[in-house]
């Protein structure tokens, strides 16, 4: 469409040049499972998809800067298993609630940090990278709990993960929060501006005398914050740790990101609100017709595969 | 050729260092179950090598051995007949290369997202197709693919000098495997020489995709049952593999001589790790650490060159 790109400020123009798989699919799924399922278009189903999808955001949205600055993370997966684990441990020994969550938010932090480090300094391609890191967090979580669930975290973290503020239930108020920050910082933050120019254009970076290599790092670092910020949120869905219950994650997570149009050196966040609300959306009209969860993963695949088909085809006529 | 002895030697220390810690290691059984391991990984790693010398990824390697092993586990179950189940394995792996072909060669989507799409796609599918039910007890012929001998050998350490040979003269002696190397190694350039870039990625896909197919029967041949997470643990030793044997993540720089000293090594690891009764829930982090150290050895030598 290059005479709306012209004619729409630039903004709109890049919105309507990036919105398309998503914009497509996420009504489609709403009117089809809206008159197949009965149940689906309801305010509690609507309520209840919001607080199945919001770790998912949690995930998305760093996963959007990462996926930007040409990269990719397949370790968040494992990061949450891994920050989970660790909250439970430390919470069944006795330890008190804020120094668990210190705990789990530093090693997300750390695995983030290890990431960008290697991707930045090192030089090593990041989907190599991150499936190590995925090895080390998923293997480091089951060694420290010989590969079983940790139970008995008391009630605080299933209480915040049941509970509400506002009317609104509280997973759903701490994504309205993420990405509200996630929108602020991408946007109206000089943060920001280099998050889209890391990915796009780096030289320009450089030759304006940005840290372009701490700035990089730091999208990995923050990822990893985030993602082990998230295994709180997990932890008290579980009401447990659990080593592997996070495997897969990442890839919803990058289902998300990639339906809602973002791309190296381009992203855009609200489509990331989209996707993640499409992947949401997805499953549970699945699980509403008794689809089985195992073809819900694939059903999510086949989601990404068909949009980016449907994308290529696109760009190619 | 250096690169190579460096390994080489990497694999007669770890045997030193083994046969020192362990008295099991240097015992006949316990060396012929290491080359079983070994060709095995190697069959997995094998397509993987080529898709990586053309500067692609296959991340749904893992996921495909594991529905091919499923398929096939029933075709046997079925029919009674080997054959059914290595033709019902086979093809069900090259079904799914020529996909990841189709997808990254003809609809150009990026390797990583469309192969990790097609790896939860597969995953999903096997779990559902399972039902939670475990199938075991192959008939006899059926299980020598996998845990049978041929003059003293284990059956699987043929197929692997097979699929190397092979493997070997298509990269060094024909024209198409010079153009793998050669797309790995620019693509664009590649290109404007005249080598069919997208034919060629489409090949080494749907080789890969194979491969997974023929590794599934004979990994079922070889556990004598399956389930659906058969194939869940194997993504990160087949990268292993083909990083630690000096295959580039930037393409067109290794061969599958080096994956099969990869192998060696990942499996003597492993091994070492069973004999010294170190709990396998050690395992992915051992595989990950030794990923992490390949990909920054590759990095690191790399940029030397360059």
């Amino acid at each position: 469409m290059p005479d709306a790109a012209t004619t729409l400020p630039r903004s709109w123009a890049h919105s309507a040049a990036s919105v398309p798989g998503v914009a497509y699919v996420l009504p489609l799924l709403l009117v089809g499972f809206a008159v197949a399922v009965p149940g689906f278009a309801s305010a509690p189903n609507a309520a209840n998809i919001g607080v199945q999808s919001a770790i998912l955001l949690l995930l998305a949205l760093p996963m959007t800067f990462v996926i930007m600055s040409e990269g990719i993370d397949l370790s968040m997966g494992a990061v949450i298993g891994f920050a989970t684990v660790v909250l439970a441990l430390l919470l069944v020994n006795g330890y008190p609630l804020p120094w668990a969550v210190a705990a789990a938010v530093g090693g997300g932090l750390a695995f983030g940090l290890v990431n960008g480090l290697l991707i930045v300094y090192g030089g090593i391609p990041p989907f190599v990278v991150t499936l190590g890191t995925m090895g080390v967090a998923q293997g480091l979580a089951l060694v420290i709990t010989d590969g079983a669930s940790v139970v008995g975290i008391g009630s605080a973290l299933p209480r915040l993960y049941a509970g509400t503020w506002a009317g609104l239930p509280f997973p759903i108020v701490i994504g309205i929060v993420a990405y509200a920050a996630f929108h602020v910082l991408m946007y109206h933050t000089r943060y920001g501006a280099y998050v889209f120019a890391i990915g796009g254009n780096r030289e320009s970076l450089l030759l304006a005398g940005v840290r372009v290599n701490v700035c990089h790092v730091s999208i990995y670092a923050l990822a990893g914050a985030v993602v082990g910020a998230a295994g709180l949120l997990f932890a008290g869905r579980m009401s447990a740790g659990h080593p592997v219950a996070g495997i897969g994650l990442e890839f919803d997570a990058i289902a998300a990101v990639v339906l809602g149009g973002t791309d190296r050196g381009n992203g855009w966040l609200p489509g990331t609100l989209l996707g993640v609300a499409a992947v949401g959306v997805l499953k549970n009209g699945l699980n509403l017709m008794a689809v089985p969860s195992s073809l819900q993963v694939a059903g999510v695949g086949i989601l990404v595969i068909v949009v980016l088909v449907i994308d290529a085809l696109r760009r190619r006529s | 050729m250096t690169a190579l002895a460096y390994r080489l030697a990497g694999v007669a220390l770890l045997c030193v260092v083994l046969t020192m810690l362990s008295d099991a290691f240097l015992t006949v059984p316990n060396l012929l179950n290491v080359l079983r391991q070994t060709a095995l990984l190697f069959l997995i790693a094998s397509g993987l090598t080529l898709v990586v010398l053309a500067g692609g990824l296959d991340l749904s390697i893992g996921a495909n051995v594991g529905l091919s092993a499923c398929l096939a586990a029933t075709a046997v179950q079925a029919t009674g007949s080997v054959w059914a189940g290595v033709a019902v394995g086979s093809a069900a792996g090259t079904v799914v290369g020529l996909v990841n072909g189709a997808i990254v060669a003809g609809l150009k989507l990026k390797p990583i997202i469309a192969t990790y799409g097609i790896m939860w796609v597969l995953n999903g599918v096997t779990y559902w197709y399972m039902q939670g039910e475990t199938i075991y007890g192959f008939p006899e012929s059926f299980r020598a693919i996998g845990s049978g001998y041929w003059l003293g050998v284990p059956v699987p350490v043929y197929l692997m000098v097979i699929v190397l040979a092979a493997g070997l003269v298509f990269a060094r002696m024909t024209t198409w495997g010079h153009q793998v190397y050669a797309m790995g190694a620019n693509q664009q350039a590649a290109h404007l020489s005249g080598v069919p870039v997208s034919a060629r990625t489409f090949l080494v896909y749907s080789l890969s995709g194979a491969m997974g197919g023929v590794s599934g029967v004979v990994y079922l041949a070889r556990l004598n049952s399956a389930e659906a997470g058969i194939g869940d643990a194997l993504l990160l030793p087949a990268i292993a593999a083909v990083l630690v044997g000096g295959t580039s993540l930037f393409g067109g720089l290794g061969s599958l001589a080096g994956t099969l000293i990869g192998a060696t090594i990942l499996t003597l690891v492993l091994n070492g790790m069973n004999l010294l009764v170190i709990d396998s829930n050690w395992q992915p982090l051992v595989t990950g650490a030794i990923v992490l150290l390949a990909a920054a050895v590759d990095t690191l030598t790399r940029r030397r060159v360059t």
